[in-house]
């Protein structure tokens, strides 16, 4: 088996060139996988070994322990925001927030491309524009008008204010603009108005730019930090970006700090995103790149 | 079934350019019209406001004993086969012919039956459950005539159905549209810029240029009497030979060689004479240098030189030539003579 493998590739000239691609393709894993490896490893061992002797290479059995107090203790005063709860919110949060913008940006599009609106073109721009003033931007006057809304707390407040940027209404206009006119034609021929064209032709037409636009919206939302901290104040409502902060608050303090439980929900709040990007992989790149129909 | 009037139909497009000037014309019941013209002349705005999916800036339209100019398309009772298809890519073909059907709330039993006899008249049954990317595009293009003929509309639209078909295809559709048409009866109005289409199809033809119409007629008029240069060079493969002629004294001469007997005010005439008006022979009268012999299997077309004019000769294929000096000679009824400034028909 190594003679015969051994003489056809001693053979071939090594191509540097090769050899240098995947050196670098090598390292950038490393440089991605190794913290992600740490994390998973110290969601192993007790909070004691870890401090004692740093990341390791060993494999504990406190896999177990870990993952139920990151989601079923509760790590304030109130005893509400416990793992579970916080995966919870942030889950609402980024379904709530991928679904609203899918719809408005869905609706919007359609009113500037498929009606003569007087200022249609006035109308995307200043929608547009909305691109340059992100949410960070507007983050005082947005807290003022949530609080004087009484949205302080309330899943409301978290997405609402979010929601309220052109990239998806962007996306979708691009999109229906290339849908055929002609094919806007027959459906009106064919007697189907304004709600049924949206309905029976658009929406089945624009399936895989939806589910582009799902994940899309999902992982940004889902990361969200510095909105929710704002607008949540009562534990019950802390999404997991923002609880694990928390977490690490302790580590501060003079306890053993809880390596394990906040790694362990680290690593739970990576996972939803990374499995909605896995489920709709495909459709996502079909979405982005393909233009026919 | 229904008779379509344009009155003084006019079409400016909000950027001020008029499509179509003032145009009126009649379709019987039952009358299979085509319109005809170069690219840009207006065709597909002209069929377009006859469907309701571009205003009509002036005039009156009406289908049957209706003034539907302010009509939604959908309820002027007519069906449009468009270039593209415009079939609903997401839907089974079955689906593609209910869905006009389905919107004007007809039960659901009733749509299958009239999508089966349509599938059926198509020869589409066995494709009812693809998607249009699973057809060719002969079937697509039947597929598009399916969804015009399952509502039994009153009028048929059609815009160049076949301009995306390969020749071969094209023919067959050719007479598969027309006899479907025969056979249902509809009134319909076909848009080409392919005159072979125009001439095998049409009961009328209606010639178009630069918005406005050169002539209505059969396809023989249009063929054989063209009112204008225009229609003369714009129908038949090849076109008619015009040629620069002068009238003088009841007869109209192209320089030394044509002389025929014609009633026209002295001065320049421009001489019309289909290809297949001209025949060749030892002992005919007109010396003619033929410079290229085009062999087409069934006949042969002879490119030449008449007194320093460009002309055509079409010969049956049993009659052999090469290049160099030929006698020719014309058949003085078939002439055509036009006005050598206007270009219309004397
Ligand atoms: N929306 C529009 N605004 C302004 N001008 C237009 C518009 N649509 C068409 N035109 C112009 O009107 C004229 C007629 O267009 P039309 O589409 O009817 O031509 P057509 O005869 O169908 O040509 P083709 O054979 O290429 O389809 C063209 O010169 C075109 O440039
Ligand atoms: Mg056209």
């Amino acid at each position: 088996m190594t003679e015969t493998t051994h003489i056809p590739v001693a053979k071939r000239p090594v191509k540097w060139g090769r050899v240098m691609d995947h050196s670098i393709l090598i390292l950038g894993s490393l440089f991605m996988l190794v913290p992600l490896l740490m994390v998973l490893q110290t969601t192993t061992t007790t909070d004691l070994e870890t401090i004692k002797n740093g990341p390791e290479f060993v494999i504990g059995d406190r896999f177990d322990d870990n993952f139920m107090a990151a989601m079923f203790k509760a790590s304030g005063f109130s005893g509400e925001n416990t793992g579970l709860r916080m995966l919870i919110n942030s889950l609402i949060l980024g379904i709530g927030f991928a679904i609203g913008k899918i719809v408005i940006g869905m609706m919007a599009a359609y009113a500037l491309v498929y009606f003569r609106l007087r200022f249609a073109t006035l109308a995307f721009w200043l929608i547009f524009t909305t691109l340059l003033l992100p949410l960070e931007v507007r983050i005082l006057p947005s807290y003022e008008i949530a609080q004087q809304l009484g949205l302080l707390n309330t899943y409301t407040g978290l997405i609402v204010p979010l929601i309220a940027s052109a990239t998806a209404t962007f996306f979708f206009r691009q999109f229906f603009r290339s849908v055929p006119e002609e094919l806007v034609e027959a459906a009106r021929i064919d007697g189907a108005g304004p709600v049924k064209f949206f309905i029976d032709i658009l929406m089945p037409l624009s399936q895989t730019m939806i589910a582009a636009m799902f994940i899309i919206m999902f992982v940004y939302g889902w990361n969200q930090y510095l909105w929710p901290t704002m607008v949540t104040t009562e534990e019950g409502m802390y999404t997991l970006v923002r609880g694990i902060k928390q977490l690490t608050q302790d580590l501060e303090g003079t306890n053993i700090p809880e390596y394990g439980r906040a790694n362990m929900l680290a690593l739970i709040a990576i996972l939803p995103p990374v499995l909605v990007v896995i489920i709709f992989q495909s459709w996502f790149v079909k979405g982005l790149t393909e233009s026919d129909k | 079934m229904a008779q379509v009037s344009l009155n003084n139909i006019r079409k400016i497009y909000p950027n001020g350019y008029e499509a179509v000037v003032p145009t009126s014309f009649d379709i019987a019941d039952g009358e299979f019209v085509v319109l005809v013209g170069p690219s840009g002349c207006g065709k597909s705005t002209l069929l377009r406001m006859v469907a309701g999916l571009e205003d009509i800036s002036e005039g009156a339209l009406s289908i049957g004993d209706r003034n539907v100019n302010h009509v939604d398309p959908a309820d002027r009772d007519i069906a449009m086969v468009f270039q593209n298809y415009a079939l609903y890519p997401h839907m089974t073909v079955r689906k593609n012919i209910g869905y006009g059907l389905k919107n004007r709330k007809t039960p659901a039993s009733e749509i299958e039956d009239k999508v089966q006899t349509a599938a059926k008249m198509l020869n589409l049954t066995e494709y009812l459950d693809r998607k249009p990317s699973q057809l060719s595009g002969g079937q697509r293009q039947r597929v598009a005539m399916g969804r015009a003929v399952v509502r039994d509309p009153a009028l048929f639209l059609f815009d160049e159905p076949l301009s995306n078909l390969d020749a071969k295809l094209r023919h067959q559709m050719r007479i598969e549209i027309k006899a479907l048409q025969r056979r249902l009866g509809v009134t319909s109005i076909y848009v080409t810029h392919d005159q072979v289409e125009a001439m095998t199809m049409a009961d009328r033809i209606i010639v178009l240029n630069a918005g406005r119409i050169e002539q209505i007629g059969t396809p023989a008029e249009i063929y054989h009497r063209p009112a204008s240069t225009f229609v003369a060079s714009f129908m038949g493969a090849p076109p008619m030979n015009l040629l620069t002629a002068k009238g003088s004294g009841g007869r109209v001469t192209v320089g030394e060689t044509i002389s025929v007997a014609a009633e026209v005010a002295d001065g320049p005439v421009t001489l019309g004479i289909r290809p297949e008006d001209i025949e060749i022979g030892p002992t005919c009268d007109i010396p003619f240098t033929v410079d290229i012999v085009e062999e087409l299997g069934a006949h042969r077309l002879l490119h030449g030189q008449l007194g320093g004019q460009e002309l055509t000769i079409h010969v049956g294929k049993d009659v052999v030539v090469s290049a160099g000096p030929i006698r020719m000679s014309i058949n003085p009824d078939a002439v055509v003579l036009f006005d050598a400034k206007s270009g219309l028909a004397l």
